[in-house]
């Protein structure tokens, strides 16, 4: 039992990390109704970002932490500028290639950058553990399931209240009547990507204990939609609660289940999902007028 | 028994009832015209008649057969044909491959028969292009037969919907707003060609219409809407100064 | 301007329409068939290459195309014609039969892969597809007795009616495939059956309203698809000779995405362009690596600068590892944003431009401007 509660917390803390990067998608696709294959990518960039601020450069946890945030929000926007905006209203299809594209030259532009080693930033909670009764958790795990429930506050609420954030839902349904009601179109996209991509530098500044940084944690990206697929895709507590079930699950049928489960959990969770409720746990299904 | 009967049709959405008990009947080889203010639910009840939407309660009975769950796609098989008020054509194929689109129902040639294109997909192809290209001839399409509908504008897609529908081959034509978006001169065609697809083709139109003088020129019966409920039945001339349409559209 | 007379309906219904065109594929057909003369090994071997990703080119064309479903998961239908042929050689089943049966197998997969589709659009119906590569490529990875796991499976050259294929023979067999596949994807993408593909890809409401069921062909296009993709399969493995899961991963189903991107995504000449420049990128890079740091290098000591580093710098720069999926990412991008049409939307501008020569507008193509619109309720 303890042994169960033990990998339950481990991944809760894993779900976490897939929250923080489904929280990525759900931001983009909310606004622009772009997947963003490429975010993953964008998680890996800003852990590469903070060791170069925080290991290279030997600042401060905290302000290579910010430091790093910023950056990725500049690249983030630059990003937008420079790749989606020109194919914005393409198909789909197109978009989510030319993500596919995108997520191609940072992964390859960061082993090169910085070399293909595993690589290990220190942070305040590096080694520290809460014991609670005959559970260990350790404060990495911690720290991030913090993070991730203060972050998806905020979001909740800048979506929910803040004119902007009511802006970018409106541009989202219809670009061109949004940009009649003179939303400055463009700009919010820019800035939607700018979030995203300090969303996706948070959870990769997290996640760098845990997994080392090194040019492939991008792949977790991957693990990340089926967190945002049953989170609904639309939905930011959505996201969180996909990402901890995808967490979970992942975890536990990696204690439990002979080897090779573990990798494709979160497939088999996700198809199934797919195949019940095609539309996630928190999302909406519309009907199309005509 | 009557040709199309709408036999206390009800639709809800969420906690709004969009249509409430409404019934009527349509004779074969009528114009019947539904008209009412934007919100009155008369789009609804064709998207149920055309089965893209399932009431709630009602039936809906076609030539004595009851089609109020009939699959969207079977529709077209019992003649019955439909545009869509924003046009809701084929937008990246040719003008004749939209047509052709419509005489799906008629083809019956297999998947294997398809891939090797055999003679009989053959001799179907040939009979297809020659009953839309009669399609052609009667709206005078045949300066855009060739053409990618993306590029057309928007008068010209509307008598493409129109023709897709009469390449169906239906006994029963749904027109959502066919005058929507036309200027003056394309309503005046519209209007010749509604007349013409009932006299020389026989096909029962029923129609969605706001501009009036289109409606009192073709319709033989027309139903007023509002909020779902049914205000009037009657000829053109009855409805339109029936005291409750007057008040529903002036608003008082 | 050349505008053929048309006089009867048939005339739309031939295969070439216009006595050039048939000139002009009776001489590509004499150079295919004459191409084991003209070419040394590597070359035909390329060319064998280019020929599986045509075919599986045609694949998507015909889902992503013409159907418009969008599927990330292809290399796990190439990968399971694959390994039919793979463990049916081992077992003496003459290629024939398993050839047949692995087109039989992967368009019944595709056929229930396809289910969920109907159900779902656009960026699920990705996720979904990408899910069920790495599923599995995952059973490929475990289920030893069959797959041998993450060791491989050597393959032989097939046996054809008991005549023993070299490679002269196995790229005749291939050209025999796609000629054929390709005839029947035009058969077809013209047919009832195409049209009612490019009408739910276009409008499912309107699609739906004209009596195409739409369950029916979108499981048909997935079915048609995986299916193509599975001959394509069998053709890879025996071309490789040896195959293991670790291939058949998301990269490769990336590269499939690529052919029909980079060749045009509207036509299936597409995937003929596509396919050649998929294959010459390897070479082309190969190249560039031997042969570039020496020709800077040449060209800057000529300037009378210091050649030996600018050697060393090109070298490090052509050397990167990661140089070729960078380069991927960047030709994704460029074509998706410069050329959404791919080569064969350039084949036409070039062909229209000589046609109309010297009246030709470069505004005849441009492209209208797009607005996002919401496909959520769709």
């Amino acid at each position: 039992m303890l042994d169960f509660i033990q990998q339950t917390i481990g991944g809760i803390a894993l779900g976490c990390v897939y929250g923080l990067i489904a929280l990525g998608f759900v931001l983009i696709y909310k606004a622009t109704e772009v997947v963003n294959f490429a975010q993953g990518e964008l998680m890996m960039l800003g852990a590469f970002l903070s060791f170069t601020f925080i290991a290279t450069l030997g600042l401060n946890y905290w302000l290579g932490f910010a430091l790093a945030v910023v950056c990725m929000a500049v690249l983030g926007s630059t990003m937008e500028r420079l790749v989606i905006r020109p194919i914005l209203g393409y198909p789909q299809f197109s978009i989510v290639m030319a993500t596919i594209g995108l997520g191609l030259v940072v992964r390859s532009l960061a082993g090169m950058l910085w070399g293909t080693d595993d690589l290990r930033i220190e942070t305040p909670f590096t080694g520290g553990v809460f014991k609670l009764g005959g559970l260990v958790i350790a404060a990495d795990s911690l720290s991030i399931i913090v993070a991730t429930l203060l972050l998806c506050a905020v979001l909740y609420w800048f979506f929910r209240y803040t004119k902007i954030g009511i802006a970018m839902q409106a541009t989202s349904q219809n670009m061109l009547a949004a940009y009649y009601m003179g939303i400055p179109v463009k700009r919010i996209f820019s800035l939607i990507w700018a979030i995203s991509a300090m969303v996706a530098c948070i959870a990769g500044v997290l996640l760098a204990p845990i997994t080392l940084i090194h040019a492939n944690i991008g792949f977790l990206g991957l693990k990340a939609f089926p967190a945002a697929v049953l989170g609904g895709f639309s939905s930011i507590p959505g996201a969180l609660v996909g990402g901890i079930i995808i967490g979970v699950v992942e975890t536990l049928s990696g204690f439990y289940l002979p080897e090779g489960f573990k990798d494709v959990a979160a497939y088999v969770v996700l198809l199934v999902a797919l195949m019940v409720m095609p539309q996630g746990l928190f999302g909406s299904r519309a009907l199309k007028k005509v | 028994m009557s040709y199309l009967a709408v036999q206390g049709l009800s639709i809800q959405f969420g906690g709004l009832k969009a249509v409430d008990d409404v019934s009527f009947e349509v004779a074969q080889g009528e114009v019947f015209t539904i008209i009412g203010p934007n919100g009155a639910g008369k789009t609804t009840v064709f998207n149920m008649i055309s089965r893209l939407y399932t009431p709630t309660a009602g039936r809906i009975v076609f030539k004595d057969e009851d089609i109020t769950r009939l699959p969207v796609q079977l529709v077209a098989a019992r003649g019955i044909a439909r545009t869509f008020q924003n046009i809701e054509l084929f937008e990246n194929a040719s003008t004749l491959d939209n047509l052709l689109v419509g005489r799906h129902r008629h083809s019956s040639t297999s998947l294997v028969e398809d891939i090797l294109f055999s003679g009989r997909v053959r001799r179907q192809e040939l009979e297809h292009r020659e009953a839309v290209e009669r399609v052609i001839e009667l709206l005078r399409l045949q300066h855009c037969r060739d053409m990618l509908i993306s590029g057309l504008p928007y008068g010209v897609r509307k008598v493409i919907e129109l023709g897709r529908a009469l390449a169906i081959g239906p006994e029963l034509l749904l027109l959502d707003e066919p005058s929507s978006g036309l200027n003056v001169e394309e309503t005046d065609d519209m209007a010749h060609w509604i007349l013409d697809i009932r006299r020389r083709l026989g096909i029962t139109v029923l129609m969605v219409e706001h501009d009036m003088s289109l409606v009192s020129r073709v319709s033989d019966r027309v139903l007023a809407l509002n909020y779902g409920k049914i205000m009037a039945v009657g000829t053109a001339q009855e409805v339109q100064t029936h005291p409750d349409v007057v008040a529903a559209y002036l608003g008082t | 301007m050349h505008q053929p007379v048309k006089t009867d309906y048939s005339q739309d219904l031939r295969l070439f329409r216009t006595a050039g065109q048939v000139w002009s594929y009776a001489a590509l057909a004499v150079f295919l068939l004459a191409a084991p003369i003209l070419f040394g090994n590597y070359l035909l071997s390329q060319v064998v290459f280019v020929i599986i990703y045509a075919i599986v080119g045609i694949a998507l064309i015909i889902l992503s195309g013409y159907t418009g479903q969008v599927s990330i998961g292809h290399a796990a239908f190439l990968a399971i014609g694959a390994y039919t042929a793979a463990y049916c050689q081992k077992q003496g089943i003459p290629f024939v039969v398993y050839f047949v049966l692995a087109g039989a197998l992967t368009g019944v997969v595709g056929y229930l892969v396809g289910l969920p589709a109907l159900r779902l659009h656009g960026v699920y119906l990705a996720i979904a597809t990408f899910a069920f590569a790495f599923i599995v490529e995952e059973i490929l990875a475990r289920w030893e007795s069959v797959t041998n796991g993450n060791e491989g499976i050597m393959l032989a050259l097939p046996d054809l009616f008991g005549l023993k294929l070299g490679d002269t023979g196995f790229y005749y067999l291939c050209l025999a495939v796609v000629t054929t596949i390709m005839l029947g994807a035009i058969n077809l993408l013209r047919s009832p059956t195409g049209r009612a593909f490019v009408a739910l890809r276009d409008s499912e409401t309107a699609a739906k309203s004209m009596g195409v069921n739409p369950a029916r062909y979108k499981t048909r296009s997935f079915a048609i698809s995986a299916a193509i993709t599975g001959l394509a399969g069998v053709l890879y493995a025996h071309k490789l000779s040896f195959i293991s899961p670790e291939m058949f991963t998301l990269s490769l189903s990336i590269e499939f995405i690529m052919i029909v991107i980079i060749g045009g995504i509207a036509s299936l000449r597409g995937a003929v362009f596509g396919a050649i420049f998929m294959i010459m990128v390897d070479p082309v890079l190969a190249t560039l690596k031997d042969d570039l740091p020496g020709l800077v290098a040449n060209v800057v000591s000529v300037l009378g600068l210091n050649g030996g580093g600018a050697q060393e710098a090109v070298a490090r720069v052509v050397n990167a590892p990661g140089l070729k999926s960078l380069i991927f990412g960047l030709i994704i991008i460029f074509f998706i944003i410069f050329e959404p049409f791919g080569l064969a939307g350039r084949w036409e501008k070039i062909k229209l431009y000589v046609r109309l020569f010297p009246l030709y507008k470069a505004t005849t193509f441009k492209r209208q401007k797009m607005y996002l619109k919401s496909e959520r309720g769709r």
